[in-house]
């Protein structure tokens, strides 16, 4: 039997993470994912992106990538497409996967490669010191918004989902258990997974939102969490600024490595009759 | 010699097939003049060999795509041009720091930025060399004949493998498109090239192990295999880990360009005519050396003695070859 720490490397532990960040505990819901699927960490890959959450593959026991800051995705599908026998775990910020990679995200689901795709969401860029992302809410102030932010923020989940990824769903650090779930099944599922965790910077987003410390960060976490079920009962305004957290879509639909192997087929049989 | 097969086929093609008979399985990369004759090649012709072609959203994933196949242990490529050429710059470094073959195939056209998209041109030669940040040691080779765009392109794949290095493939619009008849001589699997592998027990594996005098570069494992490592764009240490000490970095950056530089007698190729009594070389590569080679021999016949030769016979670090050694080549 395998446990959670087989898939951890210990001996790097401190992380480089602050006291209080939710990447430990992201962190620890793929490592606990991994060992209940009982993954071979020959076969598994971590690949990563650059950032705070960037240094997760670092900590994972298993093959590990780590490219440029955005490209996470497009790395992972030479990977997997090359091997399809590995299982390919995409590690991204809030910046990484869905501001800078916004493009590649997009592609990716609607591509359909076997990956998954797990999104830290801190709502601002925490490596490069708490300036807005893509996902920031508006109003809010970070190291660029000193007088709030000016754009809305991106839904992760609904961009997956309209652009085809048949494996969708939010979690967040508050729910570690929960967030164990989600990543295991996005493992399971063949296709594109995308589970988002809704996560906290509390040395820069919290600091600059009057929230100073990890537990205030915690509880408005917790407080403005909602379950999709539950959210359905009520209106925009209600929801405006709330956490909608379960599975968003769970559809299979067909990936590019099995379409693609008819592919082979149909021009394995028109170089025989040429 | 009665086992040429010969062909009449326009460059663009003959890169494609010379990367196949080179053994590449993957091809990823993003549409553009005058490349696109390369990616509708390997769409048509990969799937026939089992291997993949997949069109990315952009050049930059393209890129990204072919380092994480060569990584999965598939030779991969990728073509574009200039403006194609330019955001392949950023991870054409991760393949760099990596340590990942892999080749990328420029076509070149006129720029800058859009330029003329349809006219030849040589211009993307300093990017090609020094177009990623930071100090690095890069190959590139430069075809001046349909039958160099196939040879140079089993090269590339060849010294990509062996110097663990992405190789740039700078060719030109004339050349591309130009169809002219060839030899291009099918390469027996046995035949191939094969990538060193690590054969050390896997807990004793370091990916990123520097022999001082360049000799042995440590051999690439494929992801999915026995070894289970790290690879990165960041600074590492020979186990691929994060490290940051200025005594690791100089040793790094030092591999980095000392592995091209001291190996350059077995990477560049210069070609090279009628220089034994030249008072004159005329230095040239891709299609004007094809110009050059006529003007030289315009002059001989009208009584001045110098010479082209191949290309410029260095360049600091990476190697600039115009040409590989078919002598049949018709330039
Ligand atoms: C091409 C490029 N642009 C900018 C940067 C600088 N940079 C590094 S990490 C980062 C943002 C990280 O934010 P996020 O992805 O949300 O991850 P976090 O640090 O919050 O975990 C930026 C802008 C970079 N490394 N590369
Ligand atoms: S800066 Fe923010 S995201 Fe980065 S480690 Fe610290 S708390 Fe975590």
């Amino acid at each position: 039997m395998r446990t959670y720490r087989d898939y951890l490397v210990e001996k790097r532990f401190p992380t480089i993470w602050c006291g209080g960040c939710g990447n430990g505990i992201v962190l620890k819901a793929i490592a606990l994912a991994f060992a209940d699927l009982g993954l071979d960490r020959k076969k598994t890959v971590a690949v990563s992106g650059i950032g705070c959450w960037g240094w997760a593959d670092d900590y994972l026991n298993v093959n590990g990538f780590h490219g440029t800051h955005g490209r996470a995705l497009a790395f992972a599908t030479g990977i997997k497409l090359a091997n399809p026998e590995l299982t390919v775990v995409v590690l991204m910020g809030d910046g990484d996967g869905a501001t800078i990679g916004g493009n590649h995200l997009i592609h990716a689901a609607r591509r359909n490669v076997d990956l998954t795709a797990v999104v830290v969401n801190n709502l601002n860029y925490g490596m490069t010191g708490g300036q807005y992302s893509g996902t920031t809410p508006q109003g809010s102030y970070t190291s660029t918004s000193p007088y709030g932010h000016v754009e809305d923020g991106f839904d992760l989940c609904a961009l997956a989902a309209a652009a085809g990824a048949p494996y969708v769903a939010r979690g967040s650090v508050a729910e570690g258990g929960k967030l164990r779930e989600l990543v295991r099944t996005g493992l399971s599922r063949k296709g594109f997974s995308f589970v988002e965790a809704i996560s906290v910077c509390p040395t820069h987003f919290g600091r600059r939102n009057k929230k100073k410390n990890p537990t205030e960060m915690f509880r408005w976490l917790r407080e403005n969490a909602l379950s999709i079920e539950g959210a359905k009962r009520l209106s925009e305004e209600e929801l405006k600024g709330k956490f909608l957290l379960g599975t968003v879509r769970d559809r299979p639909s067909e990936d590019y490595g099995t379409r693609y192997g008819r592919v082979t087929a149909s021009a394995g049989e028109m170089e025989e009759l040429s | 010699m009665e086992n040429k097969t010969w062909q009449f086929i326009s460059g663009n093609e003959a890169i494609a097939e010379g990367a196949i008979a080179a053994g590449a399985r993957f091809y990823a990369g993003y549409p553009i003049t005058p490349s696109s004759e390369v990616a509708e090649t390997a769409a048509r012709r990969l799937p026939q060999v089992g291997g993949m072609y997949v069109q990315m959203e952009d050049e930059l994933s393209s890129m990204a795509a072919i380092i994480g196949a060569s990584v999965a242990g598939k030779r991969a490529f990728t073509a574009t041009s200039g403006p194609g050429f330019s955001l392949m710059q950023e991870n054409l470094g991760v393949a760099v720091m990596g340590e990942i073959p892999c080749v990328i195939v420029n076509v070149q056209r006129s720029g800058p930025s859009t330029g003329m998209a349809t006219k030849p041109a040589q211009g993307d030669v300093m990017q090609a060399r020094w177009g990623t940040h930071g100090d690095h040691g890069i190959v590139v080779l430069s075809p001046s004949s349909v039958e160099d765009c196939y040879y140079l392109t089993l090269c590339a794949f060849a010294i990509a493998d062996r110097f663990r290095t992405p190789v740039v493939l700078l060719a030109d619009a004339a050349i591309a498109k130009l169809k002219e008849r060839a030899s291009l001589h099918p390469v027996p699997e046995a035949e191939r090239a094969m990538r060193p592998l690590p054969a050390c027990p896997p807990d004793e594996y370091r990916p990123f192990a520097v022999d001082p005098e360049e000799r042995v570069i440590t051999p690439l494992a494929p992801f999915g295999g026995d070894y289970v490592y790290r690879i990165t764009g960041s600074m590492h240490d020979d186990a691929g880990g994060q490290a940051a000490s200025p005594a690791n970095a100089d040793q790094v950056i030092h591999h980095l360009t000392d592995k091209i530089e001291k190996n350059r007698s077995s990477i560049v190729q210069v070609r090279e005519y009628d220089l034994d009594d030249a008072e004159i070389a005329v230095i040239s590569f891709g299609c004007s050396a094809r110009s050059a080679r006529a003007a030289v021999r315009e002059a001989r016949r009208r009584g001045w003695s110098s010479s082209p030769s191949g290309p410029f016979p260095r360049m600091r670090s990476g190697t600039f070859s115009p040409t590989s050694a078919p002598p049949s080549s018709p330039s």
